[in-house]
């Protein structure tokens, strides 16, 4: 599991194991001040690097 | 009242650590701590059943031995179950707890165990269950087995129990009403005060500790992983079909994405009281990016999106409460075959 969230500390605390920081609590993964197109790659950047975080880490024996 | 007690192979004289391998087992009544604890439960009161098991064997075979001794229990219709104290023993306390769970959710009786509170027994199950501060030092075991038995005859009489340091239990991160004299603000100043001067004072907050969680394995072959989507950021479709709380929500529920390539505000709402959602409502992907994992979906970045994404609200939660709900969706995303979990959190 990965967690993407703006409350990194919260993550901390509970032992949130692969945490990618979004970008904003009332946005996690998006942005209302870009435009649509810009707002689609953040969000595609924001679930590439989720997707990175769940290979990353020792594997399965 | 009829009374089932759960020993280990140790307190229930099978022998010492050269028999922790030893079977699940029945005795008709009392046994060693059970003979001291029937006469304190009163009068009427008998041990019907003394379960034993080998320390190893209990923790390696958990599901087994819980279902061994749910199954030996039923027909008795007893009123209590008790089990330990176990101290400081770590696999006799993951036993007790485990057992008590169970037979509590399953034979809707009340169960009483006794541990000390660094017993790992105590992280695992003291939200599910009366533990009662057993120490460390087994020679205590008269005190404790009282402490069990008149907590665990208040439970079976269904009378009020009192706080944690009146009954002698461990804390269960309960929240309960009460009427208390002075403010808080007179409190507060009351404990600083004493703080100051170096004398005994009692906080009104529970540390709270979490046990660490280990990282699950990486995904080896993304390529073929069925990734599902959750959030705690309170997006449910319109009208609120399982009616989440937005606060201190009890339920979860899991919403269909199947054949949608991105989410659209007019048929979601945000039950979540802790963020300004005007942004998740105006485009639902800012939370539950659906749209950018569909392409990474066609684009054979992964296998498959699972075609249902979880929600719930996190905001002012009691840790009871969350991690029931935690367990709750882990059933369905295992049952459902999912690999991977992205969680979006507010």
């Amino acid at each position: 599991m990965v967690q993407i969230t703006s409350a990194l500390p919260i993550a901390k605390m509970i032992g949130s194991n692969r945490v990618v920081l979004g970008n904003g609590i009332v946005h996690v993964t998006g942005d209302a001040k870009l435009s649509p197109e810009d707002e689609k790659d953040l969000r595609r950047r924001l679930v590439q690097k989720a997707l990175d975080a769940l290979q990353s880490g020792e594997t399965q024996k | 009242m009829r009374v089932v007690h759960y020993l280990n192979q140790f307190f229930g004289g099978v022998g010492a650590e050269e028999h922790a391998g030893a079977p699940l087992q029945v005795r008709d009544g009392a046994v060693g701590p059970g003979r001291l604890l029937e006469p304190l439960l009163g009068d009427e009161s008998r041990i019907v059943m003394t379960l034993l098991c080998g320390d190893n064997y209990a923790v390696e075979n958990q599901e087994a031995v819980i279902a061994s001794a749910i199954e030996k229990m039923h027909p008795l219709r007893a009123d209590l179950f008790v089990a330990g104290p176990c101290f400081d023993a770590g696999r006799y306390g993951m036993a007790a707890g485990a057992l008590c769970a169970a037979v509590q959710a399953e034979l809707k009786i009340p169960a009483i165990t006794g541990m000390n509170e660094e017993n790992p027994g105590v992280d695992l199950y003291r939200d599910a269950l009366y533990i009662i501060d057993s120490g460390s030092n087994p020679a205590k075991m008269r005190e404790v087995v009282g402490k069990m038995a008149g907590l665990g005859q208040k439970l079976v009489q269904k009378r009020a129990v009192g706080l944690p340091a009146e009954e002698g239990y461990l804390p269960r991160g309960l929240l309960r009403d009460q009427v208390v004299k002075h403010t808080a603000a007179r409190r507060l100043v009351d404990m600083l005060v004493a703080k100051l001067n170096g004398t005994a004072f009692e906080s009104e907050m529970l540390p709270v500790a979490f046990e660490p969680t280990p990282m699950p394995a990486a995904i080896k072959n993304l390529s073929q992983a069925r990734v599902m989507l959750i959030t705690d950021g309170g997006l449910v479709p319109k009208g609120n079909p399982d009616r989440i709380q937005g606060t201190a929500a009890t339920r979860w529920g899991s919403y269909s994405i199947e054949g949608r390539d991105d989410l659209r505000g007019e048929e979601y709402e945000i039950s979540h009281g802790g963020y300004d959602a005007r942004f998740v409502q105006e485009d639902p992907n800012r939370l539950v990016p659906l749209d950018a994992m569909r392409e990474m979906e066609k684009r054979g970045v992964i296998g498959k999106l699972h075609n249902e994404f979880i929600s719930t609200s996190g905001r002012v939660n009691p840790l009871a409460n969350t991690r029931r709900l935690g367990r709750e969706m882990a059933q369905k995303i295992r049952r459902d075959g999912v690999d991977a979990v992205i969680l979006t959190s507010t």
